[in-house]
């Protein structure tokens, strides 16, 4: 397949995508880092929809603690990581960019409706399939209908106010 | 001594923890954490290529991408199979308000009664299950981004875009929990 062809992909994540392909030999650690996640994920207990409820409630500070020492982990990092110019193993610079903000309109728009799927299903993405795992089967019929959502923003992406 | 590989991890561990996937796929193979653009993935994978959304490398762009996800379902299986069945520790408010809603089974990380196969011939099975994944799906591809992507690595990078998609998340959040959850599933109203 020509990939000429291809338009680049510009979801989550799209800003490392430039550079060259994922090497074959560093996919196991890719792999082996997801279940970490879902482990995380699970004992952490952000996948629960109990606690989503109890978040969105304002009945408890453990959500809001996960995410802000998350965000300040992850941030830290990232200057740490920015600051002693530290390369990733395949010898790349580090530095992701930011958004394309232009009108906002789709973060606004999107975010709201990602929201309020959020609170329904008590999971985001991530939690979707950890829940799989977790034995919660039912979540596939959830990741189908987001697969199916994705599909029409997809099929819609052209006429949508960016 | 292996005890709290079984519990439910404090917040100040469990955080930390899960900001640490942001240097680590930084580190490992210049990866931005994202957990969402796989469903944009799966599509570009599984269906005809006339639309020009999903005309891309997906291969290229999401090989790595969806090998995490892989673990992810395995992760979850692997820390079901390892305790900690007991159910969440919940607030008494918190409790009181879901009873309110008709939750009365609060063993396991979501409601049996609600998230079940056969829920899926009830409206709220529907609203909650189907409804509310299509718009997790349609969302996140809307904003390029879901609680990973925006909220954790976004707004380290300090990204205007990513803090406009957060709050949304939580506009979103907020309305669905006070309002649509009590009109669905019955019970007390936000306000």
């Amino acid at each position: 397949m020509a990939s000429e062809k291809f338009t680049s992909f510009d979801g989550c994540g799209a800003d490392a995508q430039s550079s060259t392909a994922t090497p074959v030999a560093a996919l196991p650690a890719y792999l082996a880092l997801g279940v970490a996640f879902g482990y995380v994920l699970t004992r952490s207990e952000v996948l629960s929809w109990f606690r989503i409820q109890e978040m969105f409630r304002f009945q408890s500070f453990r959500m809001y603690g996960i995410i802000a020492a998350a965000i300040a982990t992850a941030a830290l990092s990232l200057r740490a990581l920015r600051a002693f110019k530290i390369r990733a193993l395949g010898g790349e610079a580090i530095n992701p960019q930011r958004r394309n903000f232009g009108r906002g309109f789709r973060y606004a728009i999107g975010g709201t409706l990602f929201g309020l799927g959020w609170a329904l299903t008590g999971a985001c993405p991530g939690p979707l399939f950890a829940l799989i795992g977790n034995g919660i089967t039912v979540m596939l019929a959830a990741v189908v209908s987001a697969l199916a959502g994705t599909w029409l923003y997809g099929l819609l992406s052209a006429k949508l106010p960016e | 001594m292996f005890a709290w590989l079984n519990a439910e991890w404090p917040w100040y561990v469990a955080g930390p923890l899960i900001g640490l996937f942001v240097p680590v796929l930084l580190l490992l193979g210049n990866k931005v954490f994202g957990i969402s653009g796989n469903l944009s993935h799966i599509c570009a994978a599984i269906t005809p290529v006339r639309i020009a959304h999903f005309r891309y490398d997906w291969r290229r762009a999401g090989r790595w991408n969806l090998l995490f996800l892989l673990g992810v379902v395995l992760g979850g299986a692997l820390a079901a199979g390892t305790g900690g069945a007991n159910g969440v520790r919940l607030s008494a408010a918190a409790i009181k308000t879901q009873q309110s809603m008709g939750i009365h089974d609060f063993a396991g990380l979501a409601p049996k009664e609600i998230f079940d196969w056969k829920q899926l011939k009830t409206t709220r099975g529907i609203s909650l299950i189907i409804v509310g994944g299509f718009l997790v799906g349609f969302g996140t591809a809307y904003a390029a981004g879901c609680t990973s992507g925006h909220a954790i690595s976004g707004l380290a990078n300090l990204d205007p875009a990513s803090l406009v998609a957060v709050l949304g998340f939580f506009t979103g959040g907020l309305l669905a929990s006070w309002f649509l959850l009590p009109i669905i599933l019955g019970g007390a109203h936000g306000i």
